[in-house]
């Protein structure tokens, strides 16, 4: 991950909110470099953030780190066709985290004041899954090259999580 | 607002075509003005959709080439990209031209030359319209298709069939399409046995990759007399509208609901005050077999989870209730990214002023769903018959 687009300090300094009004949670809201969860002044999580709530159209205010977090697999697929610099096979998934969780393992939430569902695309350490399955995240370094496909490689991250299914 | 009316239509031969954007659009907008009648100089806007004619080609600024090539120069230009559905956006910006009284002659041309990249480098293209969240993990949109179907399968408890079974239908629709890329029928047995692409989702789930153009001519209905014989030779855009779903597409609640298609067709649908059993024919952004089932769904044409049944029951073979993708759909005619939403508009006018030849069916009131990214942006018209 490189350090020149990544903050999630609150938006002070020089890339921070200028308003003098509340202070949002800029820049990396936008990127979605982190696993990270943003939550609106009403409550409202969505991963990745966005400049206004899509629900409500209010700021988002505060953080909730997911790269702990445990979700359910919603539905999977495994893509055979892969554009240039991606893993073929590529194991995907939509997966949806235990918010309730999450919240529990975070400090300054008050429980039932964030609303979800909080859902990430991901892909996953193996094709031997089923819908339902529990999953965690694992990081890895690099999810697809840099540079192979159309996108311009400093315009985003590269680094994220795979989701593992979880051994109990 | 003035009623708008389409009063001419064409498009190029659909598949694997040796000349570039600039020559697909003007034999399109060459057609078109001699099926409408109308002079280039008569021109006062000039659209044309177009998604990415700079990525695949580096060609850019059509628009002022295209009136450039077909004596059109003055008229005001405009690109339309709304990825997949330029098309959709494109039939909204000329419909908008004509109602505002902005312009009294707009033709609108779509077109994609995609066929000299590879599958790989067409399909980055394409996805290159995904969050970064999402492209980072090498989501394609055939891959977020692959995710939506299996959980539209275990959900309702669709058999796998019903979707190989909309593939085998609107091949069959493209074998009397002379301008489609696949103009011969697939059995069930070929579909359910093609390469896995993403699973459940197999090669003949999915459109091809093309190259090709389509063109509309959009006057105010009330000159409509002046360029053609009579009233059964011209159709009145009685609805179009469009809608936004989720940039990110794993946020949306419901992963079978295009939340786009359902706002732009409650939209349409009460522009024209009309209701879905109205409608007579139907062109739907098959650009996946699932799409077919999502659409029905979204516009009123089944219940929740039920569009597979009707499928199943052969309704929307040419023969039943609501033909659905007469023309072949993407699925056999091809999905050059512009040009689909337009060609889409060519076959419901050319239903709805019955001049579909062996694809004709009995129609007055014609739908066209455009579906841009997957399900991100979408544009839905309706077409009636003047007479």
């Amino acid at each position: 991950m490189t350090d020149n687009n990544y903050r999630t300090d609150g938006g002070e300094g020089e890339n921070g909110d200028a308003s003098g009004g509340e202070s949002r949670v800029r820049e990396a809201h936008l990127s979605g470099d982190d696993l990270t969860a943003y939550v609106c002044t009403n409550g409202h999580a969505t991963f990745p953030g966005h400049q206004r709530c899509p629900e409500c159209g209010e700021v988002q205010t505060t953080t909730l780190d997911l790269s702990d977090a445990r979700a359910e697999v919603v539905t999977w697929t495994t893509s055979t066709a892969t554009p240039p610099g991606v893993r073929e096979p590529n194991h995907l998934a939509f997966v949806e985290f235990d918010l309730d969780a999450a919240l529990d393992a975070a400090s300054g939430f008050t429980p039932g004041t964030v609303e979800g569902p909080v859902r990430t695309l991901a892909q996953l350490t193996t094709s031997d899954v089923e819908s339902g399955d529990v999953v965690e995240p694992t990081y890895v370094d690099e999810l697809r090259e840099p540079g192979a496909g159309i996108r311009e490689p400093d315009s985003q991250s590269w680094d994220g999580y795979r989701f593992r299914p979880v051994e109990d | 607002m003035r009623d708008v009316a389409i009063i001419g239509a064409s498009m190029t031969q659909f598949g694997q075509r040796d000349v570039w954007i600039r020559e697909l659009l003007a034999q399109a907008g060459d057609e078109c003005l001699d099926d409408a009648g109308v002079e280039p100089s008569a021109l006062d806007h000039l659209y044309v959709s177009n998604m990415a004619s700079g990525e695949f080609e580096g060609m850019t600024g059509v628009p002022n080439a295209l009136a450039h090539d077909l004596g059109a120069l003055g008229a005001y230009t405009q690109r339309v990209d709304q990825t997949s559905s330029s098309g959709g956006g494109g039939i909204y910006a000329a419909w908008q031209s004509i109602a505002s009284g902005a312009s009294d002659a707009t033709l609108l041309v779509g077109g994609e030359k995609m066929t000299h990249t590879t599958t790989a480098e067409s399909t980055d293209i394409i996805a290159s319209l995904t969050h970064p969240v999402e492209y980072k993990h090498g989501v394609t949109l055939p891959s977020f298709a692959g995710l939506t179907a299996r959980h539209y399968l275990e959900r309702f408890d669709a058999p796998r069939e019903s979707l190989a079974k909309v593939a085998v239908k609107n091949h069959e629709n493209g074998t009397r399409n002379p301008h489609a890329q696949f103009q011969k029928e697939v059995d069930m047995e070929t579909v359910l046995e093609s390469p896995i692409i993403a699973d459940p989702l197999r090669l003949y789930d999915f459109c091809p990759i093309t190259d090709g153009s389509a063109a509309l001519m959009f006057v105010p209905a009330e000159e409509a007399d002046a360029y053609v014989d009579d009233a059964e030779d011209y159709a009145i855009v009685s609805g179009v509208a469009g809608a936004t779903d989720t940039h990110v597409v794993h946020e949306r609640d419901d992963p079978t609901v295009m939340g786009g298609v359902v706002e732009s067709g409650e939209r349409a649908y009460d522009m024209a005050g009309l209701e879905p059993e109205d409608v007579d024919v139907a062109e739907l952004h098959d650009m996946f077999t699932i799409l077919e089932f999502l659409q029905m769904e979204g516009l009123g044409f089944a219940e929740r989870g039920e569009a597979w049944k009707r499928v199943e029951a052969g309704e929307t073979k040419m023969d039943g209730d609501l033909p659905i993708n007469t023309s072949g759909g993407l699925k056999s005619k091809g999905h050059p990214l512009g040009a689909s939403g337009i060609a889409q508009g060519v076959e419901i006018y050319e239903q709805v002023i019955g001049d579909a030849g062996p694809r004709q069916v009995d129609a007055d009131v014609a739908l066209a769903c455009n579906v841009g990214g997957f399900g991100n942006c979408v544009i839905t018209t309706i077409l009636e018959a003047a007479a």
